[in-house]
């Protein structure tokens, strides 16, 4: 047998090959390690610990139910404003905007981007909250109170403050990937609608409809960070682990509790039951963006696909 | 004339430079050196503005290095546990379980006390508020809600308490803080005891979470009706209103750091038993009853003798000269009698096996 040869392409694919399965090999990393902290608290609390309310570190009884409601709840809030809010300019700067006013939009909002989240964090609580607590909440609490959702005191801190703050910080993922997807669709496809005799929205209708997997791409990227996002959020999510359905209670999401009580916590379990939050977090990130992923593929023409294998 | 000076200026920066490149070669050199013994800890928060002051001053005063990373009381008690700090510190003492945990005898040396205050956001209100135990618990129970509550209205005759709603704010991160808070209020009362307990962070039966002493006093400032517990030295530092409390011997006292030394003063007797020993509710007449005491770990059997004598040496400086700087960054001193007891902690610590001190 001929001994293999090195060659410029082998060592090349091999360290691309390597970069590539180093991220593997985090992702096994991040799940053995945060699997053996919480050994403790697995053994001791089993599935009861995702669907346990209590979290008591005087009597060691731990339950992530709160704060698994918490983190959900503001992530689809922080969806549901910075979504259309974020498709929306980045339509106007890709189709309607003049160049130059474009370009300046695009850097500002890139620039928000790059503004650290402890930033956000003391902007929603010596800003947001007051303008909430003075304006906001109480008109909600007068006009929409028969709502189970806008029931409760006007704290400006809650569940609303942090829907907000999030969605402000993931607008820019939004729209800049967005607005990028939106450019690379050919020129042609809004040509032929206007040729056909579509008026301009259903030409922008058309290329938005080409666009659709890389925007619902941006969405899913924007989505991780919300789910993820710490400091800001601990800052005004009002930090109780009450589940109320009204968005103007506090609240508590899973790395706000990690954030608030790692440092702190001192007895064996105590520590293992938040690295299993840790662990469930990370679980949870994995089936919300599992499901994103589905919704790409069924978004892109795989319809058929899915609903055949179903 | 500008020439020159130009030149001058040039030559002193590279003298500078220069300097700066050697002592810059020194340094690794210096560390490296065996026979120094620099100091290693870990732990509070609380403390670590005195702390970063004493051990800059003992460094300049002995040219021992001290390096405090100030991680939280609980990093502070799993570093000590791995060996990885020559000592440990803590704003709640460690229980018998956690000391059985520790691989071997740990001593507790109480450095300064501190107090935690009630401040609150009532414009309306001139004069001190005045509250009592029952009071404050039944406010973070969630079972006084409004301001002008009869309980609240019986201990301030002639003001006028407004009929707002309470909010009640506690810390969202685990923190000394908590600690000697829901320790006063476990002590205090009894349906607390059962139903919340006492830890650096509990499962809160009302209000709302805010982050560090800046989180919490910040919702207080912001939201009238608001009332939220804080550190002394924090309140006075930023001017906030704060509670006078009624103490065990019935009276209403104002959160001083002397009404502070007070409550350790009282508790002196039981410190001598055990240092660990809460100082909440004083039986002292002068004393604020929400007070509690901040320690540092050692191991009581030393393996190096070199940092063994450092230590001790720290700490002797510590409950001396250490104590005059406490009151200038406002933590309150220790009573004569405590440092008496730490003075007989420090006997105890052996090199070996063998009494350090005697050693010497």
């Amino acid at each position: 047998m001929k001994a293999a040869r090195i060659t410029a392409d082998g060592v090349y694919r091999a360290a691309l090959g390597g970069a590539a399965a180093l991220v593997f090999g985090v992702v096994a990393l991040i799940v053995y390690e945060t699997t053996r902290g919480s050994v403790l608290s697995i053994q001791k609390f089993g599935l009861g610990f995702l669907t346990g309310t209590a979290w008591d570190p005087v009597t060691e009884k731990f339950g992530a139910l709160p704060y698994i409601y918490g983190t959900l709840v503001s992530s689809a809030l922080a969806l549901l404003i910075a979504v259309p809010l974020g498709i929306g300019t980045a339509v106007y700067l890709a189709e309607i905007a003049n160049r130059r006013f474009g370009a300046i939009v695009s850097f500002v909002i890139e620039l928000l981007a790059a503004i650290p989240s402890i930033v956000y964090g003391v902007w929603g609580f010596f800003v947001l909250a007051p303008f909430l607590r003075t304006w906001i909440e109480p008109w909600l609490i007068q006009h929409l109170g028969f709502l189970p959702l806008f029931r409760g005191a006007p704290f400006g801190i809650g569940m609303l403050n942090a829907g907000i703050v999030l969605s402000i910080m993931i607008v820019p993922t939004i729209v800049s990937i967005s607005r990028e997807v939106l450019l690379a669709t050919p020129r042609s496809l809004r040509e032929a609608a206007l040729a056909l005799g579509a008026t301009r929205a259903e030409a922008i209708g058309v290329a938005v409809d080409a666009a659709r997997p890389g925007i619902l791409g941006a969405v899913i990227l924007a989505l991780g960070r919300a789910l993820g996002e710490t400091m800001a959020v601990t800052m005004v999510i009002g930090n109780t682990n009450r589940i109320s359905l009204s968005l103007l209670d506090p609240g508590a999401t899973m790395s706000s509790i990690i954030a608030n009580e790692f440092t702190e916590a001192t007895s064996p379990l105590y520590v293992s039951a938040l690295i299993e939050i840790a662990l469930v977090l990370f679980l949870v990130t994995i089936v919300v963006n599992g499901l994103a992923r589905l919704l790409v593929l069924w978004a892109t023409g795989g319809r058929r696909a899915i609903a055949a294998a179903a | 004339m500008n020439r020159k000076l130009q030149k001058t200026l040039l030559h002193l920066t590279a003298a500078a430079v220069l300097v700066a490149a050697i002592a810059g070669a020194w340094a690794p050199a210096v560390r490296a050196n065996p026979n120094a013994s620099n100091l290693t800890g870990a732990g509070a928060t609380f403390p670590y503005p005195l702390y970063s002051k004493w051990f800059d001053t003992y460094h300049q005063m002995t040219g021992i290095e001290v390096n405090y990373q100030s991680i939280g009381s609980g990093g502070g008690i799993q570093q000590l546990k791995n060996g990885t700090v020559d000592f440990g510190a803590s704003d709640a003492p460690l229980t018998d379980a956690k000391l059985k945990e520790m691989p071997r005898k740990v001593l507790h040396f109480p450095t300064v006390a501190g107090a935690v205050v009630l401040a609150y956001n009532l414009p309306s209100v001139k004069q001190p508020l005045q509250l009592t135990s029952g009071i404050v618990a039944g406010i973070y129970m969630g079972k006084i809600t409004t301001w002008n509550d009869k309980q609240i209205a019986a201990v301030n005759p002639g003001v006028a308490l407004p009929a707002a709603p309470i909010l009640p704010v506690h810390r969202s991160d685990g923190s000394g803080t908590s600690y000697i808070f829901t320790t006063y209020l476990s002590a205090v009362n009894g349906p607390w005891k059962e139903m919340v307990g006492a830890n650096t962070s509990v499962s809160w039966p009302a209000g709302i979470g805010g982050k560090g002493n800046e989180g919490i006093s910040g919702l207080v400032r912001q939201t009238q009706g608001a009332i939220g517990y804080v550190e002394l030295a924090y309140a006075k530092q930023n001017r906030l209103p704060v509670a006078h409390l009624q103490n065990r011997s019935g009276q209403f006292v104002e959160p001083t750091l002397a009404s502070t030394t007070a409550a350790a003063e009282g508790a002196a007797m039981l410190l001598g038993k055990d240092v660990r020993t809460p100082i909440v509710n004083s039986a002292a007449p002068t004393a604020y009853p929400i007070c509690g005491l901040t320690y540092i770990l050692i191991y009581q059997d030393q393996k190096d003798p070199g940092k063994a004598h450092a230590l001790a040496g720290l700490l002797r400086w510590a409950m001396e000269q250490g104590q005059d700087v406490a009151g200038t960054l406002d933590y309150a001193r220790l009573p004569a009698a405590v440092i008496k007891v730490n003075d007989g902690t420090l006997g105890k610590i052996t090199i070996g096996g063998k009494p350090l001190l005697a050693n010497r």
